[in-house]
C-alpha cells in the first residue's frame, strides 16, 4: 500500500454526546497520492468542512487513522505533539477567498510561512520568489494584495500553501469568486504544481465548471465519501 | 522574522498617528497635572528659600506664618535678635488680597517687609530683575513679574497707593500667587485699617464705655482710642542664623526663652507641603488616577477594535502555523508603538502649553521618564483584552463551511 501522499481510513467525527450526538464523519476513507489533484464534493452537511478541518488538523478528529508522507499523524489520536507545527510545515492551505495578510506584500505574504518555521529572511524570500516566477506573478512582488486583482490574489495564495513544500494542499472552494477563464487557471496551476512539487491537493468545490477536470472524485454525503473517477477533461 | 506589528502600522499609519495624537493630548494633560503639583510643591519652597529665613518664630501653637493665623508683637524680633546664634531678625507680615491697579486687580499676597539699605534682611525679595529696594518708610512697592506691573505703576492697597519701585521673579505664595512688597508699618495699617465709619462707630463705643471713660481719669480715654487705632502686630519674625549655628539648638533656646512657636526649614516644608498642598495633591491624584483609567480604557478600546478588524487574519495566520506568542507580541508591540506615540505627542504637548497656564507648573524628567513608563505599562496591559480576544479565535475560523 503507498502510503506517500495523503491515506486516511475510517475516519469518525462525531459532535457533541449522548441523544443530540451527531456524526459528521461516518467512517471516511480517501487517499491522494503525490502528484494528483482530487475533487472533493457534496451538498451542503453533507461534512465537507469537517473532514477539511480533520485533515487540516485543526479539529481532531473522533476515531480512524491519518497517514501524511508516509507518516502516522493519527491513530485514534494526534501521533503529533505539535500540531501548529504540523500544518505549518506539512499541510498547505488554499482558501475560497485569497486571506493575504493586507499589511503585507506579496512577496512577505508568501515568505511568511518559512520565515515561521525558521529560515532567514533571505532564504524566505528567495524561496517566495522562486514560486511567484512559478506562478507568473512575480512581478507583482513588491504590490499590496490590496492592488492585485483577484486571479493574482489568488496564484499568491496557492504560492504561500506551496512555499512550505507540504507533501499536502487543501483547497476549500478556490476557484469560487473566480470568473471561468480565471478558475481554469487556478486549476491547471493546481494541477501543475501538484506535479512539480509531488504534492497531493485535495479541491473541495461546488464550481461545476471545474468538476470535470478532476480524474478522481470523491462524493461525501451523510458523512460517507464514495469514491468515482473524473472526466480528467483537458483544460480549455 | 519580519515585525508584524510594524508592518501593520505602516500600513495603517494614519489611524495609528491620529490615534496615537488623540491618546497624545491625554498624555499631556496627565503630564501638565503632575506638573502643576510640582509647581505647587515649588511655589512652597521658593517662598521659603525667597524669605531667606532658616527660622520662622511664630504665636505659640499655631502653624503660622502660612498655613495658620499668626499674631506676635512687633517688638519681640529685639530680644531673638539677641540670642546666641542669631545674625538677624526681622518682622514681616503677610496678607493675601485683591491689589488694585486703575480699573484692574490682582489677587497677591502682600509682604510686609522692614525697609533700609541692609541688603539681604529676612524677608525682602531675595533677587531684582530691574529697580529697586524699598527704601523709603511709605508708600512704595516692589512687585513680582507675574503681578503684572511695570516699575512706575501706582497700584492701590486698600486706601493708599504705592509706587512700584522694584521688579521681581518667582516670589509667589504657596498658591501661586505672586508677592507684592511694601514696608511693614504699611502692611500692618493694612492689615488693621477700618473704614471711617467703623474708626467713628468704636470711638462712640468706647467713650460709652464707663470703664473707659471714668471721671477723674484724665487721658485714659485717649490713650484707649490711640492703642485701638494702632496695629503693633506681625505675623511671624524670620530669623536668619550665624554660620555654623545649629537651626534646633537656636530654635529650642527661643522656644523655651521667648514663649514662642518656633520652626526649622524642614518643618517648615513639612507645613507647606504636608499640610497646606496636601488636599490639592490628592486632589491632582485622584485627576491622575482618572487620567490613566481613561487613557488605559481608550487604548484598550483601540487594540481592541484594532484586533476585532483583524480577525480574519489571525485566524489564517493560526491556521498556516503562527504561534500564539507571535500574535501576542504583535498586538502588545502595536499598543506599546501607540503609547509612543501618544507619549511623544503629550510631551511636546504640556512642553508647550505649560507656560501658558496661569500658575507656575514645573515639568520635571524624572515625571516625564516615570510617565513614559507608566504609559508603556498603562498599554501593555491594555493590550491584555484585545491579546486574549486574539488567542481565543479558532484557526477553523479561516476554513468555512
Amino acid at each position: 500500500m503507498n502510503d506517500k501522499g495523503i491515506r486516511i481510513e475510517g475516519m469518525r467525527k462525531r459532535y457533541g454526546s449522548g441523544d443530540t450526538a451527531v456524526d459528521a464523519l461516518k467512517g471516511v476513507d480517501m487517499h491522494v497520492a503525490p502528484g494528483e489533484v482530487v475533487g472533493l464534493i457534496g451538498p451542503s452537511g453533507s461534512g465537507k468542512s469537517t473532514l477539511l478541518k480533520c485533515l487540516g488538523a485543526v479539529i481532531d478528529p473522533t476515531a480512524g487513522r491519518m497517514t501524511l508522507g508516509g507518516e502516522v499523524i493519527y491513530d485514534e489520536g494526534w501521533k503529533v505533539s505539535d500540531l501548529r507545527a504540523l500544518r505549518r510545515d506539512k499541510i498547505g492551505f488554499v482558501f475560497q477567498a485569497p486571506y493575504l495578510i493586507p499589511f503585507l506584500d506579496v512577496t512577505d505574504n508568501v515568505a511568511l510561512l518559512p520565515m515561521l518555521a525558521g529560515a532567514s529572511n533571505d532564504e524566505a524570500r528567495a524561496r517566495a520568489l522562486e514560486l511567484l516566477t512559478a506562478l507568473d506573478v512575480q512581478h507583482r512582488a513588491g504590490a499590496m494584495p490590496s492592488q492585485l486583482s483577484g486571479g493574482e490574489q489568488q496564484r499568491v495564495a496557492i504560492a504561500r500553501g506551496l512555499v512550505n513544500r507540504p507533501p499536502v494542499i487543501l483547497a476549500d472552494e478556490p476557484t469560487a469568486p473566480l470568473d471561468s477563464q480565471r478558475a481554469m487557471a487556478v486549476v491547471r496551476i493546481l494541477n501543475d504544481m501538484a506535479q512539480k512539487f509531488e504534492t497531493a491537493i485535495i479541491v473541495v468545490t461546488h464550481d461545476e465548471k471545474i468538476i470535470p477536470t478532476f480524474k478522481r472524485i470523491y462524493h461525501i454525503r451523510d458523512g460517507v465519501t464514495h469514491e468515482e473517477a473524473g472526466e480528467g477533461r483537458e483544460f480549455a | 522574522m519580519i515585525s508584524l506589528a510594524g508592518r501593520d502600522i505602516l500600513h495603517a499609519w494614519g489611524k495609528f498617528v491620529f490615534t496615537g495624537f488623540g491618546l497624545g493630548l491625554l498624555i499631556g494633560v496627565t503630564l501638565v497635572m503632575a506638573g502643576v503639583y510640582r509647581g505647587m510643591v515649588d511655589d512652597g519652597k521658593v517662598l521659603l528659600d525667597n524669605s531667606g529665613a532658616d527660622l520662622w518664630a511664630v504665636q505659640k501653637g499655631t502653624l503660622g506664618p502660612y498655613a495658620e493665623s499668626s499674631s506676635l508683637n512687633d517688638d519681640l524680633y529685639r530680644p531673638i535678635l539677641a540670642m546666641p546664634g542669631v545674625a538677624a531678625a526681622a518682622n514681616v507680615t503677610y496678607l493675601t488680597m485683591q491689589v488694585r491697579k486703575g480699573e484692574q486687580d490682582v489677587r497677591a499676597m502682600v509682604v510686609g517687609i522692614v525697609p533700609g539699605d541692609a541688603w539681604g534682611t529676612p524677608g525682602w525679595p531675595s533677587h531684582l530683575v530691574s529697580g529697586r529696594q524699598i527704601t523709603r518708610g511709605h508708600y512704595e512697592a516692589v512687585a513680582d513679574l507675574a503681578a503684572g506691573f511695570r516699575l512706575g505703576d501706582r497700584i492701590r492697597i486698600r486706601r493708599n497707593l504705592y509706587t512700584v519701585v522694584g521688579l521681581t521673579r518667582r516670589m509667589v505664595s504657596s498658591n501661586g500667587d505672586p508677592m507684592v512688597f511694601i514696608p511693614l508699618k504699611d502692611a500692618q495699617e493694612v492689615q488693621f485699617l477700618k473704614d471711617n465709619d467703623a474708626i467713628w462707630q468704636n470711638r462712640r463705643r468706647t467713650e460709652a464705655d464707663p470703664a473707659f471713660n471714668r471721671p477723674g481719669v484724665p487721658g485714659l480715654l485717649d490713650a484707649v482710642i490711640a492703642s485701638q487705632s494702632t496695629n503693633n502686630y506681625v505675623n511671624a519674625v524670620l530669623v536668619r542664623l550665624k554660620q555654623g549655628a545649629a537651626a534646633d539648638e537656636v530654635a529650642a533656646s527661643i522656644r523655651r526663652w521667648k514663649r514662642l512657636t518656633v520652626y526649622t526649614r524642614p518643618q517648615m516644608e513639612e507645613i507647606l507641603i504636608g499640610k497646606l498642598i496636601a488636599t490639592s495633591a490628592k486632589q491632582i491624584g485622584m485627576f491622575l488616577v482618572i487620567l490613566a483609567v481613561v487613557s488605559a480604557a481608550i487604548v484598550a478600546f483601540i487594540i481592541y477594535t484594532l484586533t476585532m478588524d483583524k480577525i480574519r487574519e489571525i485566524a489564517v495566520l493560526k491556521l498556516i502555523g503562527t504561534r500564539n506568542r507571535t500574535i501576542a507580541a504583535m498586538i502588545l508591540q502595536q499598543a506599546l508603538a501607540l503609547g509612543v506615540i501618544g507619549f511623544v505627542v503629550g510631551k511636546i504637548t504640556a512642553t508647550f502649553a505649560a507656560p501658558l497656564f496661569p500658575k507656575y507648573v514645573l515639568l520635571m524628567p524624572q515625571d516625564s521618564m516615570a510617565g513614559f513608563f507608566a504609559v508603556l505599562a498603562i498599554c501593555a496591559l491594555a493590550s491584555v483584552i484585545a491579546i486574549r480576544l486574539a488567542l481565543k479565535v479558532d484557526p477553523a475560523e479561516a476554513i468555512g463551511g
